[in-house]
Protein backbone atom coordinates (compact mmCIF):
# COMPACT_ATOMS: atom_id res chain seq x y z
CA UNK A 1 0.00 0.00 0.00
CA UNK A 2 2.25 2.52 0.67
CA UNK A 3 5.00 1.40 -2.13
CA UNK A 4 2.03 2.65 -4.69
CA UNK A 5 2.35 5.60 -2.42
CA UNK A 6 5.28 6.38 -2.77
CA UNK A 7 5.99 5.61 -6.49
CA UNK A 8 2.84 7.67 -7.64
CA UNK A 9 4.56 10.93 -5.99
CA UNK A 10 6.48 12.60 -8.45
CA UNK A 11 10.59 12.96 -8.39
CA UNK A 12 10.33 17.28 -7.58
CA UNK A 13 11.18 18.80 -3.99
CA UNK A 14 7.72 20.37 -3.06
CA UNK A 15 6.14 17.25 -4.03
CA UNK A 16 8.24 14.32 -2.66
CA UNK A 17 8.01 16.36 0.47
CA UNK A 18 3.94 16.53 0.34
CA UNK A 19 4.10 13.25 -0.65
CA UNK A 20 6.32 11.94 1.86
CA UNK A 21 4.51 13.90 4.84
CA UNK A 22 1.48 12.17 3.24
CA UNK A 23 2.79 8.81 3.29
CA UNK A 24 4.48 9.08 6.87
CA UNK A 25 0.44 10.64 8.43
CA UNK A 26 -1.27 7.88 6.21
CA UNK A 27 -0.40 4.65 9.29
CA UNK A 28 -1.66 6.69 11.78
CA UNK A 29 -4.57 8.06 10.01
CA UNK A 30 -5.70 4.15 9.12
CA UNK A 31 -5.14 3.24 12.61
CA UNK A 32 -7.52 5.84 13.84
CA UNK A 33 -10.11 5.15 11.16
CA UNK A 34 -9.46 1.66 12.16
CA UNK A 35 -9.82 1.97 15.94
CA UNK A 36 -13.04 3.54 15.70
CA UNK A 37 -14.73 1.82 13.34
CA UNK A 38 -13.89 -1.28 15.45
CA UNK A 39 -14.77 0.25 18.56
CA UNK A 40 -18.20 1.16 17.05
CA UNK A 41 -18.54 -3.00 15.79
CA UNK A 42 -17.25 -4.22 19.17
CA UNK A 43 -20.52 -1.84 21.30
CA UNK A 44 -22.71 -2.86 18.61
CA UNK A 45 -21.82 -6.56 18.28
CA UNK A 46 -21.54 -7.40 21.51
CA UNK A 47 -24.11 -5.06 23.17
CA UNK A 48 -21.81 -3.47 25.59
CA UNK A 49 -23.69 -1.46 28.03
CA UNK A 50 -23.70 2.39 27.50
CA UNK A 51 -22.00 3.30 31.29
CA UNK A 52 -19.29 0.57 30.51
CA UNK A 53 -18.18 2.21 26.83
CA UNK A 54 -20.50 4.20 24.74
CA UNK A 55 -20.29 3.99 20.71
CA UNK A 56 -18.38 6.35 18.97
CA UNK A 57 -21.07 7.53 17.11
CA UNK A 58 -23.24 8.10 20.11
CA UNK A 59 -20.30 10.23 21.65
CA UNK A 60 -20.33 12.07 18.50
CA UNK A 61 -24.03 13.07 18.62
CA UNK A 62 -23.86 14.18 22.23
CA UNK A 63 -20.86 16.45 21.41
CA UNK A 64 -22.37 17.69 18.65
CA UNK A 65 -25.78 18.97 20.52
CA UNK A 66 -24.35 19.81 23.72
CA UNK A 67 -21.47 21.30 21.63
CA UNK A 68 -21.88 25.15 22.99
CA UNK A 69 -21.63 24.64 26.44
CA UNK A 70 -18.91 22.03 26.27
CA UNK A 71 -16.60 24.44 23.97
CA UNK A 72 -16.93 27.52 27.00
CA UNK A 73 -16.57 24.15 29.57
CA UNK A 74 -13.19 23.92 27.44
CA UNK A 75 -11.85 27.58 27.77
CA UNK A 76 -12.90 28.23 30.88
CA UNK A 77 -10.43 24.79 31.82
CA UNK A 78 -7.91 26.08 29.29
CA UNK A 79 -8.02 29.46 30.52
CA UNK A 80 -7.16 27.94 34.16
CA UNK A 81 -4.40 25.46 32.82
CA UNK A 82 -2.56 27.87 30.30
CA UNK A 83 -2.57 30.48 33.63
CA UNK A 84 -1.01 27.55 35.53
CA UNK A 85 1.37 26.84 32.87
CA UNK A 86 2.53 30.49 32.14
CA UNK A 87 3.23 31.42 35.49
CA UNK A 88 5.16 27.62 36.78
CA UNK A 89 6.98 27.78 33.38
CA UNK A 90 8.10 31.69 34.53
CA UNK A 91 8.58 30.83 38.02
CA UNK A 92 10.61 27.66 36.93
CA UNK A 93 13.37 29.31 34.05
CA UNK A 94 13.78 32.24 36.37
CA UNK A 95 14.42 30.36 39.51
CA UNK A 96 16.88 27.88 37.12
CA UNK A 97 18.72 31.37 35.88
CA UNK A 98 19.00 32.13 39.79
CA UNK A 99 20.41 28.53 40.79
CA UNK A 100 22.64 28.43 37.48
CA UNK A 101 24.15 31.70 38.56
CA UNK A 102 24.78 30.92 42.10
CA UNK A 103 25.74 27.12 41.70
CA UNK A 104 26.20 26.65 45.56
CA UNK A 105 22.71 27.54 46.58
CA UNK A 106 21.90 25.06 43.96
CA UNK A 107 23.90 22.19 44.93
CA UNK A 108 22.00 22.51 48.51
CA UNK A 109 18.49 23.03 46.86
CA UNK A 110 18.21 20.57 44.00
CA UNK A 111 17.70 17.17 45.75
CA UNK A 112 14.46 18.63 46.92
CA UNK A 113 13.91 20.02 43.98
CA UNK A 114 14.42 16.31 42.45
CA UNK A 115 12.63 14.58 45.09
CA UNK A 116 9.63 17.13 44.54
CA UNK A 117 9.64 15.79 40.59
CA UNK A 118 9.15 12.47 42.23
CA UNK A 119 6.22 12.98 44.61
CA UNK A 120 2.50 12.77 43.40
CA UNK A 121 2.31 16.73 43.60
CA UNK A 122 -1.90 16.30 42.63
CA UNK A 123 -2.49 14.86 45.97
CA UNK A 124 -2.21 18.50 47.10
CA UNK A 125 -5.17 19.65 44.49
CA UNK A 126 -7.54 19.83 47.72
CA UNK A 127 -5.37 21.97 49.52
CA UNK A 128 -4.64 24.31 46.82
CA UNK A 129 -8.58 24.33 46.25
CA UNK A 130 -8.92 25.54 49.80
CA UNK A 131 -6.10 28.05 49.54
CA UNK A 132 -7.56 29.72 46.98
CA UNK A 133 -10.65 29.07 46.79
CA UNK A 134 -12.36 26.20 45.18
CA UNK A 135 -14.49 27.91 42.85
CA UNK A 136 -11.87 30.19 41.23
CA UNK A 137 -10.09 29.81 38.43
CA UNK A 138 -6.57 30.27 40.30
CA UNK A 139 -7.13 27.20 42.40
CA UNK A 140 -6.66 25.39 39.52
CA UNK A 141 -4.11 27.64 38.25
CA UNK A 142 -1.86 26.81 41.52
CA UNK A 143 -2.39 23.10 40.99
CA UNK A 144 -1.48 23.33 37.66
CA UNK A 145 1.59 26.09 38.50
CA UNK A 146 3.32 23.78 40.97
CA UNK A 147 2.89 20.65 38.77
CA UNK A 148 4.49 22.01 35.88
CA UNK A 149 7.03 23.91 38.23
CA UNK A 150 9.41 21.06 39.21
CA UNK A 151 10.21 19.62 35.85
CA UNK A 152 10.99 22.46 33.62
CA UNK A 153 13.37 23.79 36.62
CA UNK A 154 15.09 20.88 37.16
CA UNK A 155 15.52 20.33 32.98
CA UNK A 156 16.14 23.82 32.48
CA UNK A 157 18.86 24.11 34.96
CA UNK A 158 20.09 21.09 33.40
CA UNK A 159 20.26 22.86 30.21
CA UNK A 160 22.07 26.10 31.41
CA UNK A 161 24.70 24.49 33.48
CA UNK A 162 25.49 21.48 30.44
CA UNK A 163 27.41 23.36 29.03
CA UNK A 164 31.07 22.00 26.60
CA UNK A 165 34.16 23.80 29.33
CA UNK A 166 35.38 24.98 25.99
CA UNK A 167 32.65 26.76 24.85
CA UNK A 168 33.21 28.63 28.35
CA UNK A 169 36.39 29.13 27.25
CA UNK A 170 36.37 30.49 24.23
CA UNK A 171 33.79 33.40 25.17
CA UNK A 172 35.57 34.17 28.02
CA UNK A 173 38.91 34.37 25.76
CA UNK A 174 36.56 37.18 23.67
CA UNK A 175 36.68 39.08 27.28
CA UNK A 176 33.17 38.20 28.06
CA UNK A 177 31.45 38.39 31.57
CA UNK A 178 29.34 36.36 33.28
CA UNK A 179 25.89 38.07 31.61
CA UNK A 180 27.41 37.45 27.83
CA UNK A 181 28.07 34.16 28.53
CA UNK A 182 24.74 33.66 29.75
CA UNK A 183 23.09 35.34 26.83
CA UNK A 184 24.91 33.76 23.63
CA UNK A 185 26.10 30.48 25.43
CA UNK A 186 23.95 29.47 28.42
CA UNK A 187 21.12 30.51 27.27
CA UNK A 188 20.85 29.04 23.33
CA UNK A 189 22.34 25.64 24.96
CA UNK A 190 19.42 25.41 27.22
CA UNK A 191 16.92 25.94 24.81
CA UNK A 192 16.02 22.47 23.64
CA UNK A 193 15.92 21.26 27.35
CA UNK A 194 13.70 24.04 28.48
CA UNK A 195 11.15 23.16 24.89
CA UNK A 196 11.08 19.12 25.81
CA UNK A 197 10.31 20.56 29.64
CA UNK A 198 7.64 23.22 28.31
CA UNK A 199 5.84 20.18 26.21
CA UNK A 200 5.81 17.77 29.51
CA UNK A 201 4.54 20.75 30.98
CA UNK A 202 1.45 21.25 28.64
CA UNK A 203 0.21 17.53 29.32
CA UNK A 204 0.71 18.46 33.33
CA UNK A 205 -0.89 21.67 32.94
CA UNK A 206 -3.80 20.27 31.62
CA UNK A 207 -3.94 17.32 34.24
CA UNK A 208 -3.80 19.22 36.80
CA UNK A 209 -6.76 21.84 36.05
CA UNK A 210 -9.05 18.86 35.59
CA UNK A 211 -8.09 16.49 38.13
CA UNK A 212 -8.55 20.32 40.34
CA UNK A 213 -12.00 20.47 38.94
CA UNK A 214 -13.02 16.90 39.84
CA UNK A 215 -12.07 17.61 43.64
CA UNK A 216 -14.38 20.95 43.64
CA UNK A 217 -15.26 23.44 41.18
CA UNK A 218 -17.61 26.03 39.33
CA UNK A 219 -20.13 24.01 37.39
CA UNK A 220 -18.89 26.36 34.32
CA UNK A 221 -15.63 23.66 34.19
CA UNK A 222 -14.65 20.62 31.72
CA UNK A 223 -13.72 18.51 35.32
CA UNK A 224 -17.09 19.09 36.79
CA UNK A 225 -19.02 17.99 33.87
CA UNK A 226 -16.93 15.17 33.16
CA UNK A 227 -17.31 13.63 36.78
CA UNK A 228 -20.72 15.05 37.25
CA UNK A 229 -22.27 13.65 33.97
CA UNK A 230 -20.66 10.32 35.13
CA UNK A 231 -22.67 10.72 38.49
CA UNK A 232 -25.70 10.90 36.96
CA UNK A 233 -25.13 8.27 33.90
CA UNK A 234 -25.32 10.40 31.15
CA UNK A 235 -21.78 8.64 29.77
CA UNK A 236 -22.17 10.05 26.33
CA UNK A 237 -21.59 13.86 27.50
CA UNK A 238 -18.88 12.37 29.91
CA UNK A 239 -17.06 11.05 26.83
CA UNK A 240 -17.67 13.93 24.82
CA UNK A 241 -15.93 16.72 27.48
CA UNK A 242 -13.01 14.17 27.49
CA UNK A 243 -13.06 14.18 23.67
CA UNK A 244 -13.07 18.15 24.30
CA UNK A 245 -10.38 18.26 27.42
CA UNK A 246 -7.85 15.74 24.71
CA UNK A 247 -8.38 17.93 21.66
CA UNK A 248 -7.41 20.99 23.82
CA UNK A 249 -5.04 18.82 25.39
CA UNK A 250 -3.38 18.05 21.80
CA UNK A 251 -3.51 21.57 20.44
CA UNK A 252 -1.78 23.04 23.51
CA UNK A 253 1.20 20.45 22.92
CA UNK A 254 0.91 21.39 19.17
CA UNK A 255 0.96 24.61 19.63
CA UNK A 256 4.64 24.64 21.82
CA UNK A 257 5.85 22.31 19.59
CA UNK A 258 4.96 24.69 16.59
CA UNK A 259 7.19 27.52 18.68
CA UNK A 260 10.12 25.50 19.34
CA UNK A 261 10.38 24.53 15.45
CA UNK A 262 10.13 27.72 14.67
CA UNK A 263 12.90 29.06 17.50
CA UNK A 264 15.21 26.60 16.88
CA UNK A 265 15.16 25.47 13.84
CA UNK A 266 19.00 24.82 13.87
CA UNK A 267 18.48 21.90 16.35
CA UNK A 268 19.03 18.10 15.72
CA UNK A 269 15.31 17.57 16.63
CA UNK A 270 14.39 19.39 13.96
CA UNK A 271 16.30 18.00 11.11
CA UNK A 272 15.50 16.25 8.22
CA UNK A 273 17.66 14.31 5.79
CA UNK B 1 66.06 43.67 24.24
CA UNK B 2 64.63 45.19 21.37
CA UNK B 3 61.84 47.64 21.40
CA UNK B 4 58.89 45.52 20.00
CA UNK B 5 57.60 43.46 22.91
CA UNK B 6 57.67 39.42 23.15
CA UNK B 7 54.66 38.01 22.29
CA UNK B 8 54.55 35.42 24.47
CA UNK B 9 57.08 35.72 27.90
CA UNK B 10 56.75 33.33 30.37
CA UNK B 11 58.96 32.89 33.89
CA UNK B 12 59.49 30.84 36.70
CA UNK B 13 56.16 29.42 36.05
CA UNK B 14 54.29 26.54 38.27
CA UNK B 15 51.05 24.92 37.70
CA UNK B 16 49.78 22.71 40.95
CA UNK B 17 46.09 21.32 40.91
CA UNK B 18 44.87 21.07 44.15
CA UNK B 19 42.71 18.62 43.32
CA UNK B 20 44.68 15.15 43.49
CA UNK B 21 47.86 17.67 44.41
CA UNK B 22 49.39 17.23 41.10
CA UNK B 23 52.18 19.62 40.06
CA UNK B 24 51.41 19.96 36.19
CA UNK B 25 53.42 22.28 35.23
CA UNK B 26 57.36 22.86 36.81
CA UNK B 27 59.68 26.18 36.26
CA UNK B 28 58.47 26.66 32.62
CA UNK B 29 60.38 29.56 30.93
CA UNK B 30 59.44 30.36 27.70
CA UNK B 31 60.08 33.60 25.05
CA UNK B 32 58.23 33.32 21.77
CA UNK B 33 58.79 36.77 19.50
CA UNK B 34 56.23 38.41 17.58
CA UNK B 35 56.20 36.46 14.05
CA UNK B 36 57.15 32.99 15.71
CA UNK B 37 55.62 29.67 14.97
CA UNK B 38 56.27 27.46 18.11
CA UNK B 39 54.31 24.46 18.77
CA UNK B 40 54.76 22.77 22.44
CA UNK B 41 55.29 18.96 21.61
CA UNK B 42 55.04 16.44 24.55
CA UNK B 43 53.44 13.21 25.84
CA UNK B 44 49.60 13.30 27.20
CA UNK B 45 49.61 14.97 30.60
CA UNK B 46 52.90 16.72 30.02
CA UNK B 47 51.08 20.14 30.63
CA UNK B 48 51.22 21.40 27.82
CA UNK B 49 47.34 22.64 26.90
CA UNK B 50 47.26 23.61 30.44
CA UNK B 51 50.14 25.55 29.76
CA UNK B 52 48.59 27.12 26.67
CA UNK B 53 45.29 28.03 28.77
CA UNK B 54 47.64 30.00 31.28
CA UNK B 55 48.68 32.09 28.01
CA UNK B 56 45.20 32.49 27.30
CA UNK B 57 44.19 33.56 30.91
CA UNK B 58 41.57 30.76 30.91
CA UNK B 59 43.80 29.08 34.32
CA UNK B 60 45.55 30.99 36.78
CA UNK B 61 49.54 29.55 37.57
CA UNK B 62 50.33 28.69 40.82
CA UNK B 63 53.85 30.53 40.87
CA UNK B 64 55.43 32.80 38.06
CA UNK B 65 53.64 34.52 35.91
CA UNK B 66 53.11 34.89 31.83
CA UNK B 67 52.64 38.32 29.98
CA UNK B 68 51.56 38.60 26.26
CA UNK B 69 52.13 41.82 24.10
CA UNK B 70 54.48 43.18 27.07
CA UNK B 71 51.27 42.97 29.36
CA UNK B 72 49.75 40.90 31.87
CA UNK B 73 48.13 37.53 30.50
CA UNK B 74 44.79 38.69 32.17
CA UNK B 75 45.11 42.29 30.55
CA UNK B 76 46.23 40.96 26.75
CA UNK B 77 42.80 39.03 27.67
CA UNK B 78 40.59 42.07 27.97
CA UNK B 79 42.27 43.60 25.37
CA UNK B 80 41.57 40.41 22.75
CA UNK B 81 45.10 39.92 22.19
CA UNK B 82 44.69 36.46 20.88
CA UNK B 83 42.66 34.04 19.35
CA UNK B 84 41.99 30.68 20.14
CA UNK B 85 41.38 27.30 18.30
CA UNK B 86 40.35 24.24 20.59
CA UNK B 87 40.77 20.57 19.51
CA UNK B 88 37.10 20.39 18.94
CA UNK B 89 35.75 23.18 16.29
CA UNK B 90 33.10 24.68 19.37
CA UNK B 91 31.24 25.94 17.23
CA UNK B 92 27.45 27.10 18.08
CA UNK B 93 24.62 24.84 17.10
CA UNK B 94 22.49 27.48 16.95
CA UNK B 95 24.31 29.95 14.65
CA UNK B 96 25.46 29.64 10.89
CA UNK B 97 29.27 29.62 9.93
CA UNK B 98 28.21 33.20 9.41
CA UNK B 99 27.38 34.56 12.67
CA UNK B 100 30.24 32.04 14.10
CA UNK B 101 32.46 33.57 12.77
CA UNK B 102 30.57 36.61 13.71
CA UNK B 103 30.63 36.14 17.03
CA UNK B 104 33.81 37.85 18.61
CA UNK B 105 33.31 40.85 16.07
CA UNK B 106 30.07 41.53 17.90
CA UNK B 107 31.55 40.82 21.05
CA UNK B 108 34.18 43.70 20.06
CA UNK B 109 31.25 46.10 18.89
CA UNK B 110 32.33 45.90 15.18
CA UNK B 111 29.47 47.41 13.26
CA UNK B 112 27.28 45.57 11.01
CA UNK B 113 28.73 46.41 7.57
CA UNK B 114 32.11 46.37 8.84
CA UNK B 115 31.53 42.23 10.31
CA UNK B 116 29.75 41.42 7.09
CA UNK B 117 32.93 42.46 5.05
CA UNK B 118 35.38 41.31 7.39
CA UNK B 119 33.12 37.70 7.41
CA UNK B 120 33.73 37.93 3.58
CA UNK B 121 37.56 37.88 4.01
CA UNK B 122 37.83 35.23 6.64
CA UNK B 123 35.86 33.24 4.59
CA UNK B 124 37.67 33.48 1.36
CA UNK B 125 40.95 33.21 3.69
CA UNK B 126 39.52 29.78 4.84
CA UNK B 127 38.30 28.89 1.55
CA UNK B 128 34.29 28.50 2.35
CA UNK B 129 33.23 30.87 0.73
CA UNK B 130 29.34 29.41 -0.35
CA UNK B 131 29.00 27.80 2.99
CA UNK B 132 27.64 31.33 4.95
CA UNK B 133 23.88 30.25 5.39
CA UNK B 134 25.02 26.42 6.77
CA UNK B 135 25.14 25.14 10.23
CA UNK B 136 27.51 23.55 11.53
CA UNK B 137 26.50 20.45 11.37
CA UNK B 138 25.66 20.58 7.91
CA UNK B 139 29.93 20.38 7.39
CA UNK B 140 32.63 17.56 7.64
CA UNK B 141 35.62 17.78 10.34
CA UNK B 142 37.84 19.69 8.48
CA UNK B 143 35.41 22.48 7.19
CA UNK B 144 34.59 23.23 10.86
CA UNK B 145 37.89 23.36 12.26
CA UNK B 146 38.78 26.20 9.01
CA UNK B 147 35.53 27.87 10.17
CA UNK B 148 36.76 27.77 13.58
CA UNK B 149 40.01 29.23 12.79
CA UNK B 150 38.42 31.95 10.85
CA UNK B 151 36.32 32.97 13.95
CA UNK B 152 39.75 33.12 16.01
CA UNK B 153 41.85 35.21 13.22
CA UNK B 154 38.74 37.39 12.54
CA UNK B 155 39.49 40.53 14.64
CA UNK B 156 42.81 40.48 13.65
CA UNK B 157 44.24 39.07 16.96
CA UNK B 158 48.25 39.33 17.00
CA UNK B 159 48.60 36.01 18.29
CA UNK B 160 46.82 32.67 17.78
CA UNK B 161 46.53 29.81 20.12
CA UNK B 162 46.08 26.58 19.15
CA UNK B 163 45.29 23.43 21.02
CA UNK B 164 45.74 20.10 19.18
CA UNK B 165 43.69 22.07 16.46
CA UNK B 166 44.18 19.33 13.55
CA UNK B 167 44.43 16.14 16.52
CA UNK B 168 40.80 15.32 15.30
CA UNK B 169 41.07 14.61 12.08
CA UNK B 170 41.89 12.61 9.32
CA UNK B 171 45.71 12.45 7.81
CA UNK B 172 44.74 13.62 4.34
CA UNK B 173 42.53 16.55 5.71
CA UNK B 174 45.39 17.14 8.26
CA UNK B 175 47.88 17.87 5.81
CA UNK B 176 46.12 19.92 4.04
CA UNK B 177 45.15 22.07 7.44
CA UNK B 178 48.39 22.28 7.91
CA UNK B 179 49.65 23.83 4.60
CA UNK B 180 46.58 25.81 4.94
CA UNK B 181 47.59 27.18 7.82
CA UNK B 182 50.92 27.93 7.08
CA UNK B 183 49.50 30.09 4.14
CA UNK B 184 47.45 31.97 6.68
CA UNK B 185 50.06 32.07 8.99
CA UNK B 186 52.58 33.67 6.15
CA UNK B 187 49.47 36.39 5.01
CA UNK B 188 48.61 37.27 8.22
CA UNK B 189 51.93 37.67 9.83
CA UNK B 190 50.57 36.76 13.25
CA UNK B 191 52.83 34.93 15.96
CA UNK B 192 51.40 30.77 16.78
CA UNK B 193 51.46 28.80 19.64
CA UNK B 194 50.82 25.23 18.44
CA UNK B 195 50.22 22.44 20.58
CA UNK B 196 50.05 19.30 19.12
CA UNK B 197 51.25 15.47 19.72
CA UNK B 198 52.32 14.83 16.12
CA UNK B 199 56.31 15.19 15.87
CA UNK B 200 56.02 15.23 11.57
CA UNK B 201 52.97 18.30 12.34
CA UNK B 202 55.15 20.18 14.79
CA UNK B 203 58.48 20.36 12.63
CA UNK B 204 56.70 20.73 9.44
CA UNK B 205 54.90 23.71 10.95
CA UNK B 206 57.14 25.86 13.38
CA UNK B 207 60.26 27.94 13.44
CA UNK B 208 60.66 26.30 16.84
CA UNK B 209 59.50 23.48 18.27
CA UNK B 210 59.56 23.31 22.61
CA UNK B 211 59.69 20.12 23.55
CA UNK B 212 58.14 19.02 27.15
CA UNK B 213 58.69 16.18 29.22
CA UNK B 214 55.51 14.23 31.02
CA UNK B 215 54.48 14.94 34.87
CA UNK B 216 55.58 17.06 35.95
CA UNK B 217 55.83 19.18 33.10
CA UNK B 218 58.87 20.51 31.88
CA UNK B 219 60.53 21.96 28.75
CA UNK B 220 63.10 19.81 27.86
CA UNK B 221 64.65 21.55 25.26
CA UNK B 222 63.81 23.26 21.85
CA UNK B 223 64.41 22.82 18.23
CA UNK B 224 65.30 25.07 15.95
CA UNK B 225 63.68 24.43 12.56
CA UNK B 226 65.86 25.63 10.20
CA UNK B 227 64.07 24.89 7.39
CA UNK B 228 63.49 27.46 4.59
CA UNK B 229 60.22 29.43 4.32
CA UNK B 230 57.55 29.55 2.67
CA UNK B 231 57.24 25.75 3.21
CA UNK B 232 55.28 23.55 1.63
CA UNK B 233 54.47 19.72 0.39
CA UNK B 234 58.22 19.97 -1.06
CA UNK B 235 59.88 20.78 2.31
CA UNK B 236 58.48 17.40 3.75
CA UNK B 237 61.15 15.83 1.71
CA UNK B 238 63.88 18.52 2.21
CA UNK B 239 67.25 16.59 3.74
CA UNK B 240 66.67 18.59 7.25
CA UNK B 241 63.31 17.48 8.08
CA UNK B 242 63.99 13.89 9.05
CA UNK B 243 67.54 15.61 10.84
CA UNK B 244 64.67 17.52 12.81
CA UNK B 245 62.00 14.95 13.66
CA UNK B 246 65.01 13.15 15.02
CA UNK B 247 66.00 15.77 17.07
CA UNK B 248 62.57 16.25 18.54
CA UNK B 249 61.91 12.14 18.96
CA UNK B 250 65.41 12.00 21.09
CA UNK B 251 64.27 15.18 23.30
CA UNK B 252 60.75 13.18 23.50
CA UNK B 253 62.58 10.07 24.92
CA UNK B 254 64.99 11.58 27.14
CA UNK B 255 61.96 13.47 29.02
CA UNK B 256 60.06 10.45 28.56
CA UNK B 257 61.51 8.39 31.96
CA UNK B 258 57.64 8.04 34.05
CA UNK B 259 55.59 6.99 30.91
CA UNK B 260 52.19 6.01 32.61
CA UNK B 261 50.38 8.75 32.33
CA UNK B 262 46.49 8.50 30.88
CA UNK B 263 45.39 11.22 28.50
CA UNK B 264 42.63 12.99 29.53
CA UNK B 265 43.39 13.56 33.43
CA UNK B 266 44.92 16.48 32.63
CA UNK B 267 41.71 18.07 31.57
CA UNK B 268 39.48 16.24 34.17
CA UNK B 269 41.44 17.90 36.80
CA UNK B 270 41.45 21.65 35.64
CA UNK B 271 37.68 21.28 34.85
CA UNK B 272 36.75 20.23 38.29
CA UNK B 273 39.17 23.05 39.68
CA UNK B 274 37.61 25.75 37.51
CA UNK B 275 33.77 24.17 38.64
CA UNK B 276 33.07 24.91 34.47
Amino acid sequence: MSAVGVAAVPRGTLGRRVGRSVTDWLPAAAVLVGGIVLWEALVRGLEIKRFILPAPSAIADTLWERRGPLFDAGIYTFTEAFGGFVVGCTLAVLAAIGLARFRRLARSLMPFAIAANAVPIIAFAPITNQWFGPLEKTSKMAIAAILVFFPVLVNTLRGLTSVRPSSIELMRSYAAGEIQIFRRVRLPNALPYIFSALKVATVLAMIGAIVGEYFLSSQEALGFQIRNSAALFQFELAWAAIVVASVLGILFYGSVVLVERLTMGWHASARRE
Amino acid sequence: MSSAPLAVSIKGLSKRFERGDVLALDAIDLDVRPGEFVSLIGPSGCGKSTLLRIIGDLIQPSEGAAEVNGKSAHQARLDRDYGIVFQDAVLYDWRTVTRNISLPLEMAGWDRRRRDERIREMLELVELTGFEKHHPWQLSGGMQQRVSIARALSFSPALLLMDEPFGALDEMTRERLNNELLRIWNETGSTVVFVTHSIAESVFLSTRVAVMSARPGRIAGIVEVDLPQPRGPETREHPRFAEHITQVRRLLREGHADEAVEGETEVALYVAEEGL
